[in-house]
């Protein structure tokens, strides 16, 4: 029965389409009409053959200087005329990429270059000045359970443009806008200008502070999913501290062997719920030192410190608001191995941050008071071959407000990446966590995926 | 604590960190000798050539590593805030890890644009440009051509004339130093690369695979050819479904010659020679990459040894 079903519908078809055809062919008579569709090919074809010789002639003109010919060794007509390395500064605005020839310059080379560099016509051209343009998607999706900090079933996450340029010889620009499911976020953008005296590096615009190691990292850039539980409770959560102000680096004479930097950064004050500046002058600060070192050349160690202290949301409801400051202290160490031979293959690392918060406040029983809470992570993976990586954290914090009550947390990771722009990782996630509003602990259990991927611009290998 | 006792403090921590950067020592002035950077060993061989005691030469890259894949280790500013020049391979080649070593070295000389970035590959012939549409399911494509333009001995004179050229303009007092290292260097190579071709002229047209695009140059100056690649795309790994369509295509046109990076898996490789019957040859891309590689012209002494050895016993 099926079967009769089935090819009577297939004989409806096949007539449909045929009476189709024939409406569609009727106006002209079916042979004419072949004749003139064809006469058509033959036309352009010809046209194409034209273009093709012309194009093939000038091809030849082109190639003919730098084709060696048989037993001689190197043409005089490859020398680079003097000329030309004075012409070197001439590609001093080269915003597209920074270790890219500038191709207005390239076109005048002499001759010496038998080839002819295609960049697509004037337009394009135009475009040359535009700034380096990239998107990372972030999509991330939750499975199983979590009443304490619920996130949602399936979110694109953040969808992150970054623009990037030269700005003058004296400075370049990066910014960061990040899309998000609650709308869009200035994530950085800020200026560094890289040719001031004494060796100094500033920065100005909104940038993550220099205060330890993760929250100097962007999201799509974490060797995790989520953020340690410690940034979440002690550090500001997701944006950590992320501020408009101003920021100066600069080399620290170090023993021989070492490298060593320092950082001081001003900030407005406001960091999500860390910081609050209520007057102008509530400013908050940053200071960072970092010490490196090579300990061969497949191993480094990096290790910093971190201090910051800005205003906090406590005193909203007092007189002198201004009174209520929370003081953070930091300790990051992280040591890597990636041997050189095999560096796309297999490397390691391991980093640890630890975190002091002391918050002004006022207890429950309206005396003011400093909280002083502790929290820390550490995280180790292993890179098992170029698209594979596993990898594990231990998560423990204090609450910013009260420091005895403790969440801790597990998290195991794996990551495969299909290429050097996509991304795909799974997390699992254990949480003993404490319900603000309860004040009960709850375990949580869930499991994480991820997908990244980068379109556009290169960007910078993390490090 | 009061606002004003906050500022003190505030202007205090500030002073403090004054205070310790003016004990940094002031920016080394103009030494006797040129303080050269590369990204890679090539260059860096290039540059000493004509430098030769006029110069202090170092590179980033190390000859037996993925020039793609360097990381962007802070001690590599330490130089790179003291050099008077930063040679480059150019061609988004060093794009993952060059440009943020270069903003944080806070060295006005050597910031894109400026005197003393040098970008070699202005100098060289480059190929495989792409035309029309790029995109990247081609894989880790080089819109600007192949940067591996430098294991072409034509190419290494033009780069080095370039660079003669630059110290010139650097150093106008040593420019007759210089003018005749490179005229000496430029007899040397052109007397090599005679010999290296005459080496080769016998394997004239033998078609090679090579894991990586890092040979176009080499095959073009030495006449040989490359007819597929190790790698399905620039940058991703090899799959199983082309590994079976390389080895395929190697049966049907009786090429029997792998060649390989230093820094690349053996494994796939080895097994396509195991199923064709070919020879699997590391060469070395870069100076530096075997310890007695220790100059430009070693780099094609051992490339072309080995080559040999490998295209004669896979007939």
């Amino acid at each position: 029965m099926k079967r009769i079903v089935l090819s009577s519908i297939l004989a409806l078809l096949y007539s449909l389409s045929v009476r189709g055809q024939e409406t569609a062919t009727s106006p002209v008579p079916p042979g004419e009409a072949r004749i003139q569709s064809l006469e058509e090919q033959v036309r352009t074809l010809a046209e194409q053959v034209a273009l093709l010789r012309a194009e093939l002639q000038t091809m030849r003109q082109t190639q003919a200087p730098a084709a060696p010919a048989p037993n001689q060794v190197l043409l005089a007509a490859a020398h680079v005329e003097p000329g030309m390395a004075a012409a070197a500064p001439a590609n001093a605005v080269t915003p597209t990429a920074p270790s890219a020839p500038a191709p207005e310059s390239a076109a005048p080379a002499p001759a010496q270059v038998a080839q002819t560099q295609t960049f697509g016509g004037a337009t394009s051209n135009a475009k040359l000045l535009n700034p380096d343009i990239s998107l990372i998607g972030d999509f991330i999706g939750t499975a199983g359970h979590n009443s304490v900090s619920p996130s949602p079933s399936l979110e694109m996450h953040e969808t992150e443009v970054g623009l990037q340029a030269i700005i003058d010889p004296y400075a370049r620009a990066d910014a960061f806008l990040s899309f998000g499911e609650s709308g869009v976020n200035v994530e950085e953008a800020y200026v560094t200008f890289t040719s001031l005296p004494a060796g100094l590096l500033l920065k100005v615009g909104k940038m993550r502070a220099e205060f330890g190691k993760v929250n100097t990292i962007h999201n799509h850039a974490l060797q995790y999913i989520d953020r340690p539980l410690v940034t979440n409770n002690l550090v500001g959560g997701e944006d950590g501290i992320d501020d408009a102000g101003l920021s100066l680096t600069r080399f620290i004479p170090a023993p021989k062997g070492w490298f060593a930097e320092g950082t001081a950064q001003v900030f407005r004050g406001d960091s999500d719920d860390l910081f609050t500046a209520t007057r102008r002058q509530d400013l908050s600060v940053v200071g960072h030192l970092r010490a490196y070192r090579d300990l061969n050349e497949s191993t480094n160690l990096d290790l910093g410190v971190s201090y910051a202290r800005g205003h906090n949301n406590a005193g909203e409801f007092v007189a002198d608001s201004s009174a209520f400051l929370t003081n953070l202290y930091a300790a990051d160490a992280t040591l890597r191995w990636k041997p050189l031979r095999r560096a796309i293959y297999n490397s390691f690392l391991f980093r640890t941050e630890f975190f002091w918060s002391a918050r002004d406040q006022l207890s429950p029983s309206d005396v003011f008071e400093t909280q002083h809470a502790f929290g820390m992570y550490a995280h180790a993976e292993y890179r098992l071959n170029r698209r594979w990586t596993f990898g594990g954290r231990f998560d423990r914090s204090g609450h910013a407000n009260n420091g005895n009550l403790t969440d801790t947390g597990f998290s195991g990771i794996l990551t495969y990446w299909p290429s050097e722009f996509s991304q795909i990782r799974g997390q699992y996630r254990y949480g003993h966590l404490l319900d603000p509003a309860t004040l009960r602990y709850d375990n949580a259990n869930e499991f994480l995926f991820q997908f990244l991927f980068v379109m556009g611009a290169h960007g910078a290998h993390p490090f | 604590m009061t606002a004003a006792k906050l500022h003190t403090r505030f202007f205090a921590f500030l002073s403090a960190l004054a205070l310790l950067f003016s004990f940094c020592p002031p920016p080394a002035y103009a030494a006797s000798k040129l303080n050269v950077m590369t990204a890679t060993t090539d260059l860096a061989a290039l540059a000493q050539e004509i430098g030769g005691d006029k110069v202090d030469v170092e590179s980033i890259a190390r000859g037996y590593q993925d020039p793609h894949f360097v990381e962007a280790k802070p001690s590599f500013l330490l130089k790179l805030r003291r050099a008077d020049l930063l040679i480059v391979v150019g061609l988004e080649l060093e794009i993952g890890w060059l440009p943020p070593l270069i903003t944080q070295s806070t060295n006005p000389k050597i910031q894109v644009g400026a005197p003393g970035y040098f970008d070699a590959s202005r100098f060289a012939k480059i190929l495989e440009i792409p035309t029309g549409a790029v995109t990247r399911a081609e894989g880790d494509v080089h819109p600007q051509g192949n940067p591996h333009y430098w294991l072409d001995p034509e190419n290494g004179l033009r780069i080095a004339k370039g660079i003669a050229d630059k110290f010139s303009e650097m150093r106008p007092g040593d420019a007759p130093y210089f003018a005749e290292r490179y005229a000496n260097f430029e007899l040397r190579l052109k007397q090599a690369d005679q010999q290296w071709l005459a080496q080769m002229k016998p394997y004239a047209g033998r078609k090679i695979v090579t894991y990586h695009r890092s040979w176009p140059n080499f095959a073009e100056h030495f006449g040989l050819n490359v007819v597929g690649y190790v790698e399905p795309r620039p940058g991703i790994p090899p799959s199983p479904q082309h590994t079976v369509e390389l080895m395929g295509q190697m049966k049907r046109d009786g090429v029997k010659v792998i060649v390989v990076e230093p820094y690349f898996d053996l494994k796939t490789p080895n097994a396509i020679a195991r199923d064709t019957g070919g020879q699997v040859v590391v060469l070395m891309p870069s100076v530096g990459g075997e310890k007695e590689i220790t100059d430009y012209f070693k780099l094609f002494d051992y490339d072309i040894a080995k080559l040999k050895q490998a295209l004669d016993t896979a007939k």
